[in-house]
């Protein structure tokens, strides 16, 4: 199954148990047309260019036993909605306990040429958040187990979905219908077995991809299989790289951190979202509370994302990239 | 002034066919990534932006192109930096969404709605460092229902600023029809706010030229903001490549590969009544029925107006055609040079 109908499926599974799971976002009935033909527009519910008003109103709707998953189209334009994010859906558990069963869906990252304000990934910034569980699923199974988790979390969750992977989300924004345009898709990242029937995946827990006695590469995303292509590189070369896909930024997997970082004494993180204050630095500081001393090293975007394509593969964390700074590690 | 139908027409020309060149070029995959272009915005720029002088701002929104060109931008560097090349307008770094030209007081935003706390910046620095000078913002229908648009309108006419508000109304935020999704008036929604405000049809450049022209002297004199809200239509959808634009004009084609997941998300067990199926579906086709309309509608396209009343002098106006064709030619052959 291709990654965005695993999303679509087990979104659909959901709402056809829970009559309280609705739709929101711009143009969810185009996005969303085989859900709007199962569901109708009650549940799949257009919504005006206002991500403040209707992220807000999603926020409190689940606070009054809706389960909303609201859609802002690209992560980017979270920004017009963070109040709503930040603010509230955040934090009226920790100020009441009222829950906030809330799932905010975007589409996040680069590689297509659109530039640094439709390509960012801003994980790392929202994980910051105490309150706000964020997800990043990097397969098709991962992608519909996690949103079955997200809609069962009870509590606010971020839910991204990388546009490489999304064959919907390439398409619009990166193809529009052409074949002169190329793009370095993960093969086994956008299309992949799943369950017959979706069951929740556990938030928190990273999946080891790969088995490595030398060096860990750590990701989410697309980052993963780009650290999957350089394990099989670097193979070649002699090196056995392990590589640990976290899928959630928060909570992160300490654990699963800290038993690759025993066994391989060097850790790469390669993180699509901004080098600094982010889910890199956090990892290093996990390693550092849990007294483990290793090699690290850490590959990710380290500016504006820009629009051209040639300028986008040098910012973005490419392979070649990740292998250089492995060596590194390595040597 | 009097308005010169025949420069207006030049200037929508010369637009229409550096956009025609830019989607030739995307077509061939030299461009990556969305395009959004003016593609029958052209009366409503040309209409308004020529009018603009020297310290003047220009904030624009996702389709700067026709803007930037009518404001006099080297039109080798702009298609340059659409090519994602170095030596383009902002280094290959901004591309089409974030255009920045600082010689003009011109930037452009991705994010819907932002061209309008700009625009009210831009306005605030004039009032302080250039005083008759104006800012002037474009931005969709659809932004109208952005709170920072909403609020921008509040500030300019609090603080009193040389702003004029455009919008272009396209009827569509991306494929979902606006009225949908909003309420009231946008004329009366401006007014309420203390805005003078305007309404023309954006496919009739004098008729923008001519209620630009009144708006700009107004707020020249300092008499506050005003808002101008201009009909039009855009004649390649949201953006090129658009999927419910590429729906309707080959059907069968594009059907192929959404037809299988609609059919068995409208037949699968566990759901909505078959009433809410069928309106569901009803909702689709609505869709797909109003970008063939658009494209059956060529009354609302600025060039095919302004150049019906041309006609009555062929040559002069075979000879403007002309002249803007080998132009946009000799800048797209500049423009690819290796």
């Amino acid at each position: 199954m291709k990654f965005a109908d695993a999303i679509d499926d087990a979104l659909a599974q959901a709402m056809a148990d829970d009559p309280k799971i609705v739709i929101l976002g711009e143009d969810v009935q185009a996005l969303r047309r085989n859900l709007l033909v199962r569901f109708g527009e009650e549940r799949v519910r257009n919504a005006p260019i206002s991500e403040g008003a209707f992220v807000g109103a999603a926020v409190a709707a689940a606070m009054a036993g809706l389960r909303p998953v609201v859609e802002v189209m690209l992560i980017d334009f979270v920004t017009v909605a963070l109040d709503a994010i930040v603010n509230h859906a955040a934090k009226v558990e920790a100020f009441s306990g009222w829950r906030v069963p809330l799932v905010v869906r975007s589409a996040c990252g680069g590689g297509y040429g659109d530039a640094g304000q439709h390509e960012q990934s801003l994980w790392g910034w929202l994980a910051h958040i105490p309150g706000l569980t964020v997800l990043v699923p990097s397969n098709p199974a991962d992608a519909g187990g996690l949103m079955t988790a997200a809609l069962a979390a009870g509590g606010p969750v971020i839910y991204l979905e990388h546009k490489l992977l999304s064959e919907p989300w390439l398409e619009a924004m990166g193809s529009g219908g052409r074949s002169t345009v190329s793009f370095d898709v993960p093969a086994a990242g956008a299309r992949g077995k799943v369950p017959a029937r979706w069951q929740p995946l556990p938030i928190g827990q990273a999946a080891l991809l790969r088995e490595g006695r030398d060096i860990g590469l750590v990701s989410v995303g697309v980052g993963v299989h780009r650290c999957l292509a350089a394990a099989r590189t670097l193979q070649d070369q002699g090196f056995s790289a392990a590589v640990l896909d976290l899928r959630t930024v928060s909570p992160l997997d300490r654990d699963a951190l800290g038993r690759l970082t025993a066994a391989t004494g060097r850790i790469l993180v390669v993180d699509e979202d901004y080098r600094g204050f982010g889910l890199s630095g956090e990892i290093a500081a996990v390693l550092l509370e849990q007294g483990i001393a290793c090699k690290y090293g850490r590959v990710c975007t380290e500016q504006t994302i820009p629009y051209s394509r040639a300028l986008e593969d040098e910012v973005l964390p490419g392979t070649a990239r990740i292998l250089r700074e492995s060596l590194r590690l390595l040597g | 002034m009097p308005a010169d139908l025949l420069s207006l027409y030049a200037q929508m020309l010369r637009s229409r066919l550096f956009e025609e060149a830019v989607t030739r070029l995307w077509a061939e995959g030299a461009i990556s990534g969305e395009m959004h272009l003016g593609l029958g915005e052209e009366g409503i720029a040309a209409g308004v932006v020529t009018q603009l002088r020297d310290g003047d701002a220009l904030a624009l929104d996702h389709r700067g192109t026709p803007p930037l060109l009518m404001r006099g931008l080297d039109p080798v560097l702009l298609l340059k930096e659409l090519l994602g090349r170095q030596d383009g307008l902002c280094g290959g770094r901004g591309g089409h969404m974030h255009l920045f030209a600082p010689a003009l007081l011109a930037a452009s935003s991705g994010i819907v709605g932002a061209s309008g706390p700009a625009a009210a910046g831009f306005a605030l620095a004039a009032k302080h460092l250039r005083p008759g000078s104006v800012a002037v913002c474009f931005f969709g229908e659809g932004a109208m229902n952005q709170g920072m648009l909403m609020e921008a309108l509040n500030l300019a006419a609090a603080w009193s600023l040389p702003v004029l508000f455009v919008c272009k109304d396209s009827r569509l935020a991306i494929s979902t029809l606006s009225a949908s999704v909003t309420g009231g008036s946008l004329l009366a929604r401006a007014q309420s706010f203390g805005l003078t405000a305007a309404e023309v049809d954006g496919a009739q450049v004098l008729e923008v030229w001519d209620k630009a022209g009144e708006l700009l002297a107004r707020l020249r004199q300092g008499q506050g903001p005003c808002f101008l809200l201009a009909r039009c239509i855009h004649l390649e959808g949201h953006l090129l490549g658009d999927q419910v634009l590429r729906t309707a004009r080959a059907p069968v084609k594009e059907m192929r590969s959404m037809a299988g997941g609609l059919v068995k998300a409208a037949l699968a067990p566990r759901g909505g009544t078959l009433r809410q199926r069928i309106a569901g579906a009803g909702k689709i086709g609505a869709m797909l029925r109003r970008s063939r309309q658009d494209l059956q509608a060529p009354t609302g396209d600025p060039l095919a107006v302004a150049r019906a009343r041309l006609e009555a002098d062929p040559e002069r106006l075979g000879r403007v055609e002309e002249e803007t064709r080998q132009e946009i030619l000799r800048v797209v052959r500049e423009a690819v040079r290796p």
